[in-house]
C-alpha cells in the first residue's frame, strides 16, 4: 500500500496544487471503510478535521503563510491532552473527562497546520505491548487483521499503516513507538529523553516517557520532529535547546560512520529477524560505514530494571485517579471504600498488576533490594552504552525478537508479552534517542523492523543511518 | 508581646532528676505572588477553589515547574538560619487524601536545601537547626456532620484546593531544646527573622506558621527517650503548654513503670493536654522517590552571594545595637519590643540627632505601640523632648504630657508646648526656698529623715510639689534635700 507521505501533502497543499480537504476526506474515507475491524481510534474528530483542513485551504487561497505541515491529516495517541476533546488512556477511570488544555506537541502540530483525525487507541495508560489491554477492545494489524499492531501505541500506528491518517503521534516509555511501528512496517521514533516536551502527556512512567512521530518515512519522521521537538518551559526536564535540523542531513550518507554491532545480542529472535539484521548491516557496509562489534553485557539486565522502575514510577503517577475530582467515581460508604470501588472498577487487570508491583517495589524494607538496585542497573547500562559509543556512532539492532503475533497469543502469560521490549527497553533506561525503521519482511510476509540506537541528542547521525537503510532495503 | 525575652519562666519544673528533649518542625508559607510549581496565586482568604490550575488540581498530564521567587526565600531563611545552601533535589511523599490532589506531596527528602544551620536565644543559648527545606502544602479539607471533626464518620466533606501548591519550608530544629521556655523563645525567635527577611508573615493564627513539637524525657544523663510528636499546637502560649503538660505525662508513665511508644498526639487546647492521633504502626509508608518531573536544584554560588548580600540586618544584631545605643540589656522586654515592632532604627535616629536614647527607648515603648516603623512624630521632635528632660528643663511627669501632644498632633516644639503649659522648670533658687519651707514646718519628718527613716521624705517632698504645684523637679528636689542633710 502506497499511501501519499506527510512531506509529499504539505507541499502539495501549501502550493495550492491539492487542498487540505480533499486530502482529509480520502484519509475520512479510508477510515469510514476500514475502521470497523482495525478499531485504530477511541475517537474520531471529523467535524473539527473538517474544519480546520477548511480553514488551511482558506489560508492557502488568500496567500497567508501555513505551517509545514499544512493539511497534514496526524492521529493522536489517546494519552495527549486535548483541550475539550476527551483523552481517555484507554482506561474506564478517566470516563468523562475533558482536559482543558493542550499537550504542547499538539499545539505545536496546530500551529504548523496539521489537521488531527482523531485520538487513538492505546494498551490501558501505555502499559502493554499488543493493545490488547485497551478498556475499549483491541486494534488490530491492519496488514493482517488476525494480529496484534504491537503497543502500547498500537491504534496510532494502525492508523498510520491504513491510511487513516499520513502520521500519528505515540508515546515510548519501553519501546510503544518503535516495538508497533516494526509490527506495523513504519518508522517510528523514541527522541532523547528531553527532546519532545512531556507537558500535557498524561505520565505512565515520567522518567522514561517520550513522545515521538509514526510515519511511513524517515523524511515524514523528520519534518515531523522538527516541528514537535525543541525546548519547553512547561516542562522542566526538556532540554534547554531549539529542535535539531534532521530534514537537511537526510542525504549525507553513512560514509565514514561506524555501526556498533552487539556481538552478545539477547537470544529469542526469529531467525528471519536476525537476517534482516545481517542484511541491513551489509547495505551501511556497501554505502561506506565501518561494523564494529561491541558488547553491551548489562543489556539484558535492562528488562527486570524496567519492570521495577516503570511501574514504580506509574504507582505514583496513576494514584491520582482516586475518584475525588475528575473521571470515574465509584460511591461507597466511605472514603477508603470509595478509593478501592473506583480503582478497583477503573482500572484494568495489566494496569492493577504494575500498580501492585511498582507499590511494592518502593515499600520500606524493599525499597533497596528492588527499585534501589533498578536505578543501579540503570547507571551500569548507561556506563556500558558509553563504552560502547566511544568505538561506534549508532548501535544497530532488531526492533523486535519476532514479527506482528496473534492477538491472544501472549495474553495470558505477561512475562513472554513483556519480552516483545527486550531490545527497546534500555534506550528508555538511559535516555538515549533511537528508532525503528521498516527492513524487509519476515515470518508470514510480515515487516521486520531495525533499530537504530544513538547517544543522547544523536539524532542526526540516527536518521543519517535511517535514511540509508530505507534507500537501500 | 514578646515571648523571647529573659522575662519570668513559665515553664514548670520537672521532678528532680528528669530532663526533657524537645525538638521542632516549622512549616512557614513563604511570601510568594505564586504557588510552588505553577503560576495560580498564593493568597489567603480567597474563595475556595478559585486559585487553582491543572497543575494545583494534579490533572493528567500537567507538569510541575519550580518557581524561582520561592527558591530565593527559602535560601534568604535559610542564611539567616546561619544554614549551609547545597544542591537539592525534591522526592515525592506517597499518600492517599483527599486534599492532596496528585496523592503525592512534592518535598525535599534526603537533599534539603538549607542545612547544618543554628538559632541564638537568651543567655546565648544555641539552638541547631538541622535543615530548612522546601514543599508544597496541601489543600485544606472541612468535614461536616459527626462528631470528631474528622473525616471519618462525618455525613461529608469538602475540599478547598486554594492552598495546594503553596510553596513551605520546613525547619526542623535538631533536638536541643531543654524547656518550654526555651521552645516558645525559639518560635517567637524564628518569626522575628521570618518577617525581617521577608519570607513569610509567619501568622499562627492564619496557619502561614505551624509548629509540630517533639518532646521525650530521660533522667539526666541517660540516652534519649522515645519522643512523640504533638500537632495543633497553634499560638507560641500552647507550644509551652503543650510541652510541659507532655513531658510531665511521659515521666508519670515512666514513673509508674510504663513504657512510651513512639506516636503522634493531638493537643486539646480547650482541655488543656495532649491526646494520642496515631501510632507508629498505622503510620503511612510514604514510598519516597526521586521526583521525576523535576531536575536538582543547584543554586550558582553568585545567586546565593547576591542573597546573602541583600540580606537585611537580623533581630540578634539589631538588639544588640539597640543594647549599645540605649545601654538597656539586650535580653530586656523593651529591647525586645522595639525591634519586633521595628523602631529600633527610628531610636538610633533620635540618638543621631542628639536626643537621649536611654529616654527614647522609654518613650517609645510606652507611647509608640500604635505606630509602625516609622513613628509619626520625627525623630527631631522627639530628641528636643528627650534633652528638656535630661536637663531637667521639665519634669518626667511633664515630659509625659508633652509626649502625649507630640503623638496626638504628629509631632510639634517640646519645648513651645512646655511654654505654653506653663512647664517652664522653677529657678533653682525658688525650689531652694520651698524646700526650706518645707523642712520648718514638718520638723519631725525632718529628724526622723535624719536619722535614717527614708520613707520620712515623702511628706517633705509632698509639700514642696504642692507649693510648686508640681511645677518642681522631682531629681532636683531631693538634689537639695540630700544637701541639706549634709
Amino acid at each position: 500500500m502506497a499511501f501519499q507521505t506527510a512531506v509529499d501533502i504539505a507541499k502539495q497543499v501549501a502550493s495550492g496544487s491539492l487542498s487540505a480537504t480533499t486530502v482529509l476526506e480520502e484519509h475520512l474515507s479510508r477510515i469510514t471503510e476500514r475502521e470497523g475491524e482495525v478499531h485504530a481510534f477511541n475517537l474520531v474528530t471529523t467535524e473539527s478535521a473538517r474544519a480546520t483542513a477548511q480553514a488551511i485551504d482558506e489560508s492557502v487561497a488568500k496567500g497567508r503563510p501555513v505551517g509545514p505541515l499544512a493539511g497534514v491529516p496526524i492521529a493522536l495517541k489517546d494519552n495527549m491532552c486535548t483541550r475539550g476533546v476527551p483523552t481517555t488512556c484507554s482506561s474506564k477511570i478517566l470516563e468523562g473527562w475533558k482536559p482543558p488544555y493542550d499537550a504542547t506537541v499538539v499545539t505545536r502540530l496546530a500551529a504548523a497546520g496539521a489537521v488531527f483525525v482523531g485520538k487513538t487507541n492505546l494498551d490501558e495508560f501505555a502499559m502493554g505491548s499488543s493493545t490488547e489491554n485497551s478498556a475499549f477492545g483491541p486494534t488490530r494489524n491492519p496488514l493482517d487483521t488476525s494480529r496484534v499492531p504491537g503497543g502500547s501505541s498500537g491504534g496510532s500506528a494502525a492508523a498510520v499503516a491504513a491510511g487513516f491518517s499520513a502520521a500519528s503521534l505515540g508515546s515510548d516509555t519501553g519501546g510503544s513507538i518503535r516495538q508497533p511501528a516494526a509490527l506495523c512496517g513504519l518508522v517510528g521514533v523514541k527522541p532523547t529523553y528531553g527532546v519532545v516536551s512531556r507537558q500535557g502527556l498524561v505520565a505512565f512512567a515520567s522518567s522514561l516517557d517520550q513522545i515521538g512521530p509514526f510515519t511511513h518515512t524517515v523524511a515524514d519522521a523528520a519534518l515531523l520532529m522538527e516541528v514537535i521537538a525543541g525546548h519547553d518551559e512547561n516542562d522542566s526536564t526538556s532540554l534547554p535547546q531549539p529542535a535539531p535540523s534532521l530534514t537537511a542531513v537526510l542525504d549525507r550518507g553513512v560514509k565514514g560512520m561506524r555501526i556498533g554491532r552487539i556481538t552478545d545480542l539477547p537470544e529469542g529472535c526469529e531467525p528471519e529477524v536476525l537476517t534482516r539484521l545481517d542484511e541491513a548491516f551489509e547495505t551501511l557496509r556497501r554505502a561506506g560505514a565501518t561494523i564494529v562489534d561491541i558488547t553491551l553485557p548489562s543489556l539484558s539486565y535492562g528488562l527486570t530494571a524496567y519492570y521495577l522502575v516503570a511501574p514504580a514510577e506509574a504507582s505514583s503517577n496513576l494514584a491520582r485517579y482516586d475518584g475525588v475530582r475528575y473521571g470515574l467515581r465509584v460511591d461507597a460508604p466511605d472514603l477508603n471504600a470509595m478509593y478501592a470501588a473506583t480503582r478497583s472498577q477503573g482500572f484494568g487487570p495489566e494496569v492493577k498488576r504494575r500498580i501492585m508491583l511498582g507499590t511494592y517495589a518502593l515499600s520500606a524494607g524493599y525499597f533497596d533490594a528492588y527499585y534501589g538496585k533498578a536505578l543501579k542497573v540503570r547507571r551500569l547500562l548507561a556506563d556500558d552504552f558509553s563504552r560502547a559509543y566511544s568505538s561506534c556512532d549508532v548501535i544497530l539492532t532488531p526492533t523486535s525478537p519476532t514479527v506482528a503475533f496473534k492477538l491472544g497469543e501472549k495474553t495470558n502469560d505477561p512475562l513472554t508479552m513483556y519480552l516483545c521490549d527486550v531490545f527497546t527497553i534500555p534506550t528508555n533506561l538511559v535516555g538515549h534517542a533511537a528508532m525503528s525503521v521498516p527492513f524487509g519482511k519476515g515470518a508470514h510476509d510480515l515487516p521486520v523492523g531495525v533499530q537504530v540506537l544513538a547517544p543522547a541528542l544523536g539524532e542526526e547521525q540516527m536518521f543519517m543511518v535511517a535514511a540509508e537503510l530505507e534507500r537501500g532495503r | 508581646m514578646s515571648n523571647a525575652t529573659s522575662a519570668p519562666s513559665n515553664s514548670v519544673a520537672l521532678p528532680d532528676g528528669w530532663e526533657m528533649v524537645v525538638g521542632l518542625e516549622v512549616h512557614v508559607e513563604l511570601d510568594t505572588k505564586t504557588k510552588l510549581f505553577s503560576a495560580s496565586p498564593n493568597r489567603f482568604g480567597d474563595d475556595p477553589n478559585t486559585n487553582i490550575d491543572p497543575v494545583t488540581l494534579g490533572l493528567p498530564g500537567a507538569l510541575p515547574v519550580l518557581n524561582r521567587r520561592a527558591v530565593e526565600l527559602a535560601i534568604r531563611l535559610g542564611l539567616a538560619l546561619n544554614c549551609t545552601v547545597q544542591a537539592s533535589t525534591f522526592h515525592r511523599k506517597n499518600y492517599f487524601y483527599p486534599d492532596l490532589p496528585k496523592a503525592y506531596q512534592i518535598s525535599q527528602y534526603d537533599q534539603p536545601i538549607n542545612v547544618n544551620g543554628y538559632l541564638m536565644l537568651p543567655g546565648d543559648v544555641k539552638i541547631g537547626i538541622e535543615r530548612a527545606h522546601l514543599e508544597e502544602d496541601t489543600g485544606k479539607s472541612t468535614h461536616f456532620g459527626g462528631s470528631s471533626g474528622r473525616i471519618h464518620g462525618s455525613d461529608y466533606s469538602l475540599v478547598d484546593f486554594n492552598r495546594a501548591g503553596v510553596p513551605l519550608v520546613e525547619i526542623v530544629s535538631k533536638p536541643d531544646i531543654r524547656n518550654s521556655d526555651q521552645a516558645r523563645q525559639y518560635v517567637a525567635e524564628l518569626r522575628s527573622i521570618l518577617l525581617a527577611v521577608g519570607a513569610s508573615d509567619a501568622k499562627m493564627e492564619e496557619g502561614s506558621m505551624r509548629v509540630d513539637v517533639n518532646v521525650s524525657v530521660r533522667r539526666t544523663g541517660e540516652p534519649f527517650g522515645t519522643r512523640c510528636e504533638i500537632k495543633n499546637v497553634n499560638s507560641i502560649r500552647a507550644v509551652g503548654k503543650a510541652i510541659d503538660y507532655e513531658a510531665r505525662r511521659q515521666i508519670d508513665v515512666l514513673e509508674s513503670g510504663g513504657v512510651i511508644r513512639q506516636e503522634t498526639r493531638h493537643w486539646d487546647d480547650a482541655e488543656g493536654r495532649t491526646h494520642t492521633l496515631r501510632t507508629k504502626e498505622d503510620a503511612d509508608d510514604y514510598r519516597y522517590f526521586l521526583e521525576p518531573d523535576l531536575v536538582l536544584l543547584d543554586p550558582d554560588t553568585e545567586w546565593v552571594d547576591a542573597i546573602r548580600a541583600s540580606l537585611p540586618m537580623l533581630p540578634a544584631e539589631r538588639r544588640a545595637r539597640l543594647s549599645t545605643i540605649t545601654g538597656a540589656n539586650k535580653e530586656s522586654e523593651a529591647v525586645y519590643v522595639i525591634v519586633e515592632r521595628g523602631q529600633d532604627d527610628y531610636i538610633a535616629t533620635v540618638a543621631d540627632a542628639g536626643g537621649d536614647a536611654s529616654r527614647a527607648l522609654v518613650y517609645v515603648t510606652q507611647a509608640f505601640a500604635e505606630e509602625g516603623s516609622t513613628p509619626r512624630v520625627p525623630a527631631a521632635d522627639l530628641a528636643r523632648l528627650t534633652i528638656l528632660e535630661r536637663d531637667a528643663k521639665v519634669t518626667a511627669t511633664q515630659a509625659k504630657t508633652i509626649l502625649s501632644e507630640l503623638v496626638a498632633n504628629g509631632g510639634g516644639d517640646a519645648a513651645k508646648i512646655a511654654a505654653e503649659k506653663g512647664f517652664e522648670a522653677l529657678d533653682t533658687s525658688a525650689v531652694e526656698q520651698m524646700v526650706d519651707d518645707a523642712i520648718a514646718a514638718q520638723p519631725d519628718a525632718w529628724a526622723k529623715y535624719c536619722a535614717g527613716e527614708e520613707k520620712a521624705l515623702g511628706a517633705i517632698v509632698g509639700a514642696v510639689m504642692k507649693a510648686s504645684k508640681g511645677k518642681a523637679d522631682g531629681k532636683v528636689v531631693t538634689a537639695i534635700l540630700l544637701s541639706r542633710k549634709g
